[in-house]
């Protein structure tokens, strides 16, 4: 069995990110007078940051196959306008536009992995292109102008909850019974792979801590689910994150595909010779970024109730900043689907946060900007220290 | 002329594992052509580097001395100062800099860290006289051919004030005329009371042109002979070059042959960039069931490019010519289907094209055969964790978990894990390519048991290997390349050390006896 140090020094990475993330929070919760925590900030936080997490999704792949995309806030953004001219100037059906948004992200996306996996230009330079050029198209789509609002049910992407079925005044209840549901699951899943893991002869956690851990994630998920249904239950964006995050997490740690995406990044030569067709994977991985950053340009849109030409700016910036304040390599092969999460929300935190305090958006910048490097920092170190 | 200019005494070096150099003695006379040869692996590079600082005093043991001073290089600059200056196999220059550039790089005519252009080219100008290079100082490396920049090489050379150069392989990559202008060139310096060392697996041009010949084996200086006095001929040099016991290498074998599983007919590959260059030409081999198939020759024979090109065009362009499996065509034109079709390349260089080091040991085992572990693209874990553990266990990989990065392996059981990716792959044909490169004596045995176990399962073997001894001992029939093309062919029965090594080394074609 192994003991609790040997098993945060093997671990030391994922848990001091989430640590440092529960620092935060609780440092602010403080700061704030407790207004951090409250539901309806809460609510805030998560509508505020799910396209920075729907993106880092995206990001984390290209970042594991060894590239990056600068061109996601813009493409989110061109996006974006496509939606709000379709519905406003063409009186498009929302659920069509939606459809036809992302499969315009999704050709994006086939035309910068196009040059990017088969013309083998570095991504950096396709997707600078690609920055410039979609941020032009968003201008010429609008015309310089914002356009909306929206029709309602495209406004629900993004402002809606899900509906309860009990109508108890004041407490949204369904939202109570999804996370009860969801912490059994997440319960049963855990003592699964226990199982396995004893199976097979291999060392697990010691049952206490496995116990505390449990506890400690059960309390976090029904916590969260409190705080949610005392205000109006959970957003639709959060349903829609929860099941994005869980199907990328599936796909890195448990699919051929996921597998391959790896294998591609971490010696992309070895992959090709293992007979991984490396151009076509690295192909899809740019193809699903631009689907990813399609949602995330509606999320936006939808959001804000109108799409402007300055929408997206900069927002590269914060999804690559939490794939690596995650722990993602930025030569290709590591990194964690979770670990890019709970970097987009530690970004998430500080923003919100920092805004709640007054500080500026200049000392807002340069203090994020310290936190990205001392996590790198923190990393680095970390590998020099085992080695 | 016997004035010592170098000596090293009793040096010994040794890397994880491996004795690379074992109390070994050598000497360089005051303008003379020493020549030192031996095997690849032999230890004639190691030696080099370590005269000129590449392993730093303190690395190595024995003592050096130069000119009668003893000297404790910490870096090449130290030993350049002196007038020791080693011109590596694969050139150093910069290709998108100029002649002039690349001729005073770290060492630059400056004046307050403004370069003197004036002075600069002027003396290129002067430096490119003496190697009999005509071009202007300002042409760029990458507009030259191969032997034009060895003659860069041989000039920046010079502008150190060289003393005592020191070449390897000089003329690998050169044609027959700018081989033989390289050689001049030598002997001029020579006159200029300027030696050199020169390492080369050409014979004919060590008995050319060199004074003395030291020849290395395993590590340990066998014999240095004197041309001057004695006229050496290349079989002398083989002799000393190959002779050593080979008994209880390698396992023993009991070879059961069947019938032709895999045929390659006139098949014809073209350099990837120079698309003009040949490196496979009108190649013909075949490969019986239960039989291990040697491929032999120098490095730069082609045989990589060769085995790479069959495993799915892997290398190479224009690439020409059939491929047979128990006499059915079939289509290997990409890595994916040569592996579905039972062809399986392990190569040379594990680390850059045969792990994922940042993997897993269990990644690493799966990935050329992912779908076996899988279903409907989902990973099996448990299975996966089965098989990973049953490689773990036939193979002997030593780790402390399959769970073990790669990285972290030894470099036999590093091979150890890519022969179990190509194992569990299930090819029927398996092309290894210097599988014992790098690995100590042990492990070199687990893996010749393991080809021979694999053999006398019904797989068809093609061992690439630079290591005669290798060849011999562990293969039923070989092949010999060199340029491209397949010059030889014979039973191990009917082969010899010397024997193949004169199908090497020859520049005409041998005439069948």
């Amino acid at each position: 069995m192994k003991t609790l140090s040997t098993l945060f020094k093997n671990n030391v990475r994922e848990y001091g990110m989430l640590i440092a993330l529960i620092v935060i929070m609780m440092f602010f919760q403080y700061q704030t007078d407790g207004i951090l925590m409250k539901p309806v900030n809460i609510t805030n936080l998560v509508l505020q940051n799910s396209y920075i997490i729907i993106m880092a999704l995206g990001m984390l792949l290209i970042i594991v196959a060894g590239w990056i995309d600068l061109s996601v806030g813009s493409v989110a953004a061109f996006v974006g306008a496509i939606a709000a001219v379709l519905m406003v100037n063409y009186h498009v059906n929302w659920g069509v536009t939606m459809l036809v948004s992302l499969l315009v992200g999704a050709l994006v996306g086939a035309f910068q992995g196009y040059w990017v996996a088969y013309v083998k230009i570095p991504a950096f330079i396709v997707t600078l292109a690609g920055m410039l050029i979609f941020r032009g198209l968003t201008l010429v789509m609008l015309q310089g102008e914002a356009v909306g609002p929206f029709p309602t049910q495209f406004q629900k992407l993004s402002s809606g909850f899900i509906p309860d079925f009990f109508h108890y005044k004041g407490f949204h209840v369904t939202t109570i019974l999804i996370g009860i549901l969801l912490s059994t699951l997440l319960i049963v899943l855990d003592m699964r792979a226990r199982k396995n893991q004893q199976k097979y002869g291999f060392e697990v956690t010691p049952f206490y801590f496995f116990v505390i851990k449990n506890i400690a994630i059960t309390a976090a998920v029904m916590g969260l689910c409190y705080l949610m249904a005392s205000y109006k239950g959970l957003p639709n964006v959060l349903v829609i994150l929860f099941l994005l995050i869980t199907f990328y997490a599936f796909i890195t740690s448990q699919t051929v595909l996921g597998r391959r995406i790896y294998a591609m990044g971490g010696n992309e030569k070895a992959a090709r010779l293992s007979g991984v067709n490396t151009p076509r994977l690295l192909f899809y991985t740019f193809v699903n970024m631009g689907v990813l950053a399609a949602l995330a340009g509606m999320i936006v849109a939808a959001r804000l109730n109108t799409a402007t030409p300055k929408a997206g700016v900069g927002f590269e910036l914060d999804v690559i900043a939490a794939c690596f304040i995650g722990g993602a390599s930025a030569s290709g092969g590591i990194g964690k689907v979770v670990g890019a999460v709970v970097g987009a929300f530690l970004i998430g935190v500080m923003n919100n946060g920092m805004s709640i305090l007054g500080i500026g958006i200049d000392w807002q910048q340069a203090i994020k900007g310290l936190v990205l490097l001392l996590a790198v920092f923190f990393d680095v170190y970390n590998k020099n220290k085992n080695v | 002329m016997s004035d010592v200019i170098l000596e090293m005494r009793n040096i010994t070096k040794t890397f994880p594992g491996v004795k690379a150099l074992d109390n070994v003695s050598f000497s360089v006379s005051q303008g003379e052509i020493h020549a030192l040869v031996g095997e690849n692996g032999a230890g004639k590079s190691t030696l080099m580097k370590v005269l000129s600082g590449v392993y730093p005093h303190g690395s190595y043991s024995g003592d050096i001395y130069f000119k009668g001073k003893e000297c404790r290089f910490r870096d090449i600059t130290e030993s350049e100062e002196v007038g020791l200056v080693i011109i590596h196999q694969e050139l150093a220059l910069i290709p998108f800099l100029s002649i002039a550039e690349n001729l005073f790089l770290g060492n630059e005519r400056a004046k307050n860290g403004v370069i003197d252009w004036n002075e600069s080219i002027s003396k290129t100008k002067e430096l490119l006289d003496r190697v009999g290079l005509h071009e202007s100082p300002n042409t760029l490396i990458t507009n030259m051919g191969v032997g034009k920049q060895q003659l860069v090489e041989i000039a920046k050379a010079l502008a150190k004030k060289v003393q005592l150069l020191i070449l390897d392989e000089p003329t690998a990559s050169l044609n027959e005329s700018d081989s033989e202008k390289l050689l001049e060139l030598l002997l001029q310096f020579k006159a200029h009371g300027i030696s050199s060392i020169l390492i080369s697996h050409k014979l004919s041009e060590v008995s050319k042109v060199a004074d003395s010949i030291t020849i290395l084996r395993d590590g340990a200086t066998i014999e240095t002979l004197d041309c001057r006095k004695d006229n050496i001929t290349e079989d002398r040099i083989i002799r000393g070059m190959v002779g050593r016991d080979l008994t209880h290498r390698f396992p023993p074998r009991e070879s059961k042959i069947g019938e032709t599983i895999f045929e390659v007919r006139d098949w014809n590959v073209y350099h990837p960039l120079h698309e003009d260059r040949k490196v496979s030409t009108n190649v013909n081999i075949t490969v019986r069931k239960g039989e291990v198939v040697g491929l032999s020759g120098l490095m730069g024979a082609g045989r990589t490019e060769l085995a790479m090109s069959i495993f799915g065009h892997a290398y190479g362009t224009r690439i020409s010519g059939k491929a047979y499996k128990h006499g059915k065509e079939i289509d290997i034109s990409t890595i994916d289907k040569a592996i579905s079709n039972g062809i399986a390349y392990a190569t040379e260089d594990r680390k850059a094209y045969g792990l994922v080091l940042i993997e897993q040991i269990k990644d690493n085992i799966t990935l050329a055969n992912l779908e076996e572990v899988s279903d409907g693209g989902v990973i099996n874990e448990p299975k996966e964790m089965t098989v990973t553990t049953e490689y773990r266990d036939k193979l002997n990989i030593k780790c402390s978990s399959i769970l073990q990065l790669a990285l972290n392996l030894s470099g036999g059981n590093q091979q150890k894990v890519v022969l179990s990716k190509w194992l569990f792959a299930g090819p029927e044909i398996l092309i290894l390519d210097e599988p014992t490169r790098g690995i100590d004596v042990g492990a070199k045995y687990e893996i010749y048991t393991i080809i021979n176990r694999l053999a006398s399962e019904g797989k068809g073997i093609i061992l690439i290997s630079s290591e005669l001894p290798e060849i011999l001992g562990v293969c039923d029939r070989i092949y010999v390349m060199r340029e491209g093309k397949i010059v030889g062919e014979m039973p191990a029965s009917e082969a010899s050390q010397e024997k193949v090594m004169k199908y090497i080394m020859t520049q005409q074609e041998v005439v069948e006896q």
